[in-house]
């Protein structure tokens, strides 16, 4: 296997590392900030890849489409936050649970009776398709270095909100003591509306970046959700740098392990044989590390401390 | 407001009475449904051991309900084509005989538990709910790929297992099997909540550090009630597999495992009937929604969402008006 | 069409004609992911059913929701409640798996409008069980006869890691008689193929077969559309059929695939479903709907010879397949399942729509290799 082909494989798997970090870190400031267990998460993924697929089909800008996503799946995110969720902050994780799983139901279905049994289109745009040479000769589609780079902007944009600002600020004291900071006079509601439109939004954008290379279609979203789930529990629950730091090592392994693991079966059985189990192997690959960090870090790497 | 054990009877007496209806009305598929609610109800019985008195949201409980389902189609499957069962250093044969069905079930089930137990039980809180559905999670890909019994095509048992003295083709004799196995389990539950162990059970859960200065160890209590919990889950699973004389690793998907948990907060949780009514309940939604609309799904998530919103403590909570099941 | 609003609104009432002579229940997908392919069979079968203008065949229909453990408790009920005579309807191979073993013992007919799997070809066989689509290897033969026929000779191969993709790649090899570059399983349900475009570009192959059904297709080909590699890419027709193309898009133009149907096909029949189909639905049928169309008239033209109560008579001409099909020439092999010409078909662009042209035939009158071990 040639250095390029690594090279290669290595990017792929950190751009789809920086895409669940996305969805990730939506998941894991809400569950930080206000104690929610979220498992709708992944539809509001598909709201932002179904928006932005309406939008890019109506105007054919894909600028647009990602502004739409935004703002579809904050605007959903809020809704649910204000009609469904406020009410359960005083109710048990699994009055939650039960309460995003219905979430789910409704999404799903609503989005199929609003937009139909089959797949919607959603491009690249033309100035990011096609592929770039970078230095080695290594042939590389522009659009999965832009995803990188838009990943690492949000992440550093993320940290930027959490440790530089006055919401920020909040936010973090919002994960430590929240009747202490009501009593300071912040407004405990709207900083939660407004955390959970900010998760919301990201994972929407996620879902519309990623549906221009993927399909666009109902239920997209729970394969994501739970690899977001396995990602913050890596990470730490409520940990930023966490979800970073677990997103980039579940991309990897599961990019790496689908390539090497035939390979490495292949070293002693048949090539068909060695294929199965080795793709078998690769896709229970990040559920084995899950344990492993797990097992080594019962609160994950960058966790606090139970 | 009515008191909690009568309504735990008339609960039991309704699941009965509705499949005995049936029969004088001729209307088998009724009693399906009902079988069908019996063992659903049986499987998150068993997760109600560990999630609603040991307070152990496990999110994996499907790898039990899928390992009790495998048991049965891979003893089935080689009774069927007349083939042993190669173990490497020696074979046995199929079975078609569903005691023995359901005892390699409860032990295989119990011992994947214990296994699990030990290596999950470290963690807590959402980090247990994780790691258990990433064991489920790995069950289910094996499962896929595992070709020799099917893979995603899972396996067809042509013929349902047997029990001595009785016809399992016929409807209503197969569900007086499963409900016979739920009264025996939530039997078995009620006195396990009254007793020393139970008790400790519920103490581990609420404050560790106290049933660790009377000298117990939470952790071997712990250990204990999820390998209980699992081994029914997964007797649960050989009952479903047979019922349906079909098993593939759809039993082992997470919606699976989140089913079982919707069910328990459907009934109300650490509840002994919640279970019963959750699972009749959703079934009944199912079959009559499903024939309603193409997008029943809505309704069902709106209702869902209202028992959440309106009725805390699960329905037995609501019709009881006592929102806490724990004292 | 008054007739199928008519037979609708029975079955949502759940009111039985007194007249109805054939009782159908029909198990297919229609909410979820899956949802698309059971809504076209679903609506190609009741289009036939309505033309026929019979008014003594009732059709109950219910949603499997792609769950295995749903699909064989609607079969309990449809058989043990609604008493149907015939069943269909079924999409995936793992819920045809769970069901029809069971319909079949129990003496009901199968008529399988899309699920083929390879076991109840073979070992698995049944005499009420007739397959009105293809046996699952069918259009992966195909596209090997084609590769083969258009000189490729150094293939790169990939499809999930279950037993249909097991198969499909088995299907591939067993008409293909070049090299293979490259064989990969690739996850079920996967949506990024990234890496295995990586080891396509690096594999020096001259062509790619692969068999990615519902949105693994969608992702894969605009995938391998933007990463530059131009390797000829051949596939089963289910990647590129008319529900999924206009999701596709450009990516997919140009592609060769093999199907045993096409809206191309000249033939009377064809040009009238066709016709009728977009009337009555405002879409182009797809592969789905002319197979759920052919079952249902498969099931018409046995009713006008036999009565379905005498199961001998009726098998009997069940196995004629005495009727039209879309597809032109059809007649079950000794197993039932179809013997027919699978076509390879171009993905073109007409006006807007993205749809397929037939380029060529790829295999005459082709049966399946499983005939041998069925005994019936």
């Amino acid at each position: 296997m040639s250095t390029i082909l690594i090279i290669e494989q290595v990017l792929n798997g950190v751009q789809f590392g920086v895409m669940l970090f996305l969805m990730a870190a939506g998941l894991t400031l809400i569950f930080g900030v206000m104690g929610l267990i979220n498992l709708a998460h992944g539809s509001l993924y598909m709201v932002g890849a179904f928006a932005a697929a309406a939008v890019a089909g109506a105007t054919g800008s894909f600028l647009l489409a990602l502004v739409a996503a935004l703002a579809a799946a904050a605007a959903a995110g809020a809704l649910i936050e204000m009609v469904v969720i406020r009410r359960l902050y005083q109710a048990a994780h699994l009055d939650q649970v039960l309460a995003t799983f219905a979430l789910i139901l409704i999404f799903t279905e609503g989005t199929r009776w609003f937009f139909g049994s089959f797949p919607l289109f959603l491009d690249i745009p033309d100035y990011l398709s096609g592929p770039v040479t970078l230095p080695g000769g290594i042939q590389y589609p522009l659009y999965r270095l832009a995803l990188i780079a838009i990943g690492l902007a949000v992440g550093a944009g993320l940290w930027w909100l959490i440790e530089r600002t006055r919401l920020g600020i909040q936010i973090r004291a919002g994960e430590n003591d929240r009747e202490m900071i009501a009593a300071l006079g912040v407004d405990i509601s709207r900083l939660y509306t407004l955390v959970f439109a900010l998760g919301a939004a990201l994972a929407g954008l996620a879902g519309a970046l990623v549906g221009a290379i993927q399909s666009v279609q109902v239920g997209m979203g729970e394969p994501v959700l739970i690899l977001a789930f396995v990602v913050i529990v890596i990470g730490g629950i409520g940990s930023i740098r966490g979800a970073f730091v677990g997103a980039i090592l579940v991309g990897l392994t599961d990019t790496l392990g689908g390539i090497f693991l035939p390979g490495f079966f292949g070293l002693f059985m048949a090539p068909g044989a060695a294929s199965q189990t080795g793709s078998a192997i690769a896709s229970m690959a990040i559920y084995i590390l899950m344990t492993l960090v797990l097992i080594w870090r019962p609160s994950g790497l960058f966790g606090a401390r139970a | 407001m009515i008191r909690e054990s009568y309504l735990n009877w008339l609960i039991l007496l309704g699941l009965l009475a509705v499949p005995i209806w049936a029969l004088t009305a001729d209307e088998p598929f009724t009693i399906t449904l009902a079988t069908r609610a019996a063992i659903l109800a049986l499987a998150a019985v068993g997760l109600n051991i560990a999630l609603g008195i040991g307070g152990l949201v496990s999110f994996g409980h499907a790898m039990f309900f899928g390992i009790g389902g495998y048991v049965m189609g891979i003893l089935a499957y080689h009774a069927q084509s007349f083939t042993p069962l190669d173990l490497g250093a020696f074979s046995i044969a199929g079975t078609k005989s569903m005691p023995i069905i359901w005892l390699v079930a409860l032990i295989l089930s119990g011992l994947a538990a214990w296994i699990v137990g030990l290596l999950s039980l470290r963690t807590g809180g959402v980090y247990f709910i994780m790691i258990t559905l990433a064991f489920a999670q790995m069950f289910f890909y094996f499962s896929i790929s595992w070709s020799t019994y099917g893979g995603e095509d899972g396996l067809s048992i042509y013929v349902r297992n047997g029990f001595p003295g009785l016809n399992t083709l016929d409807p209503i004799q197969f569900f007086g099997i499963c409900f016979v196995l739920l009264c025996l389990v939530l039997f078995l539950n009620a006195r396990l909540q009254g007793s020393p162990f139970g008790l400790a059970l519920n103490a581990a859960r609420q404050v560790p550090a106290r049933v660790e200065t009377v000298g117990l160890d939470p952790m071997r209590i712990k250990l204990l009630a999820f390998v209980i919990s699992g081994a029914i889950t997964g007797l649960a699973g050989a009952l479903f597999a047979d019922l349906n004389r079909f098993v593939s690793p759809t039993m082992f998907s997470w919606q699976m495992s989140g089913e079982f948990i919707v069910l328990i907060i459907i009934g109300g949780v650490g509840r002994l009937m919640g279970p019963v009514v959750g699972a009749s309940l959703f079934v009944l939604l199912e079959h009559w929604l499903g024939g309603l609309t193409e997008f029943w799904h809505i309704y069902l998530g709106t209702i869902l969402l209202l028992i959440v919103l309106f009725a805390r403590g699960g329905l037995i909570g609501f019709l009881t008006g006592k929102e806490g099941a724990h004292v | 069409m008054k007739k199928l609003m008519l037979a609708t609104a029975a079955l949502a009432l759940g009111v039985t004609f007194a007249s109805a002579e054939v009782k159908v229940g029909m198990i297919t997908t229609l909410s979820g992911g899956g949802a698309g392919l059971g809504i076209d069979v679903r609506d190609g079968f009741m289009l036939a059913v309505a033309q026929s203008g019979r008014d003594d065949i009732e059709v109950i229909i219910e949603d499997d929701q792609r769950k295995p453990d749903i699909a064989v408790q609607l079969a309990d009920k449809m058989i043990q409640s609604e008493r149907v005579d015939v069943m269909t309807g079924i999409i995936f191979s793992n819920l045809a798996m769970a069901v029809i073993p069971g319909a079949t013992a129990q003496g009901k007919f199968y008529l399988s409008p899309n699920a083929g799997p390879s076991a109840l070809a073979g070992q698995g066989c049944h005499q009420n069980y007739f397959n009105v689509a293809w046996q699952n290897d069918n259009l992966h033969e195909a596209a090997g006869a084609y590769a083969k026929n258009a000189g490729f000779s150094n293939s790169f191969i990939l499809a999930p890691n279950y037993p249909a993709g097991q198969d499909a790649l088995t299907g591939y090899k067993r008409t293909y008689e070049g090299e293979l570059a490259g064989e990969i399983f690739t996850q079920l349900g996967q949506t990024d193929y990234a890496a295995e475009i990586a080891q396509i570009r690096a594999s020096g192959a001259d062509s790619v077969f692969f068999f990615l059904p519902g949105g693994m297709g969608i992702s894969f080909l605009k995938q391998y559309d933007d990463s530059g590699v131009d390797i000829p890419v051949i596939g089963p027709a289910f990647s590129f059929d008319q529900g999924i193309l206009q999701a596709v898009g450009d990516a997919a133009l140009g592609v060769v695939n093999t199907s045993q149907w096409s809206k191309d096909i000249e033939n009377p029949t064809n040009a009238a479903f066709v016709e009728s189909f977009q009337a009555e639905y405002g879409r182009l049928p797809s592969l789905y709907a002319s197979q759920g169309f052919d079952t249902a008239n498969l099931l018409i033209s046995a009713m006008e010879q036999a009565d379905v109560a005498d199961a001998d008579a009726f098998r009997a001409a069940l196995r004629t397949a005495d009727f039209d099909s879309t597809r032109g020439d059809f007649s079950f092999g000794p197993n039932h399942h179809p013997v027919q010409t699978i076509y390879a078909r171009e993905v073109v662009k007409e006006g807007d729509v993205f749809t397929n042209k037939i380029i060529g035939v790829a295999l005459e009158d082709h049966g399946n290799v499983y005939t041998d071990q069925c005994q019936m």
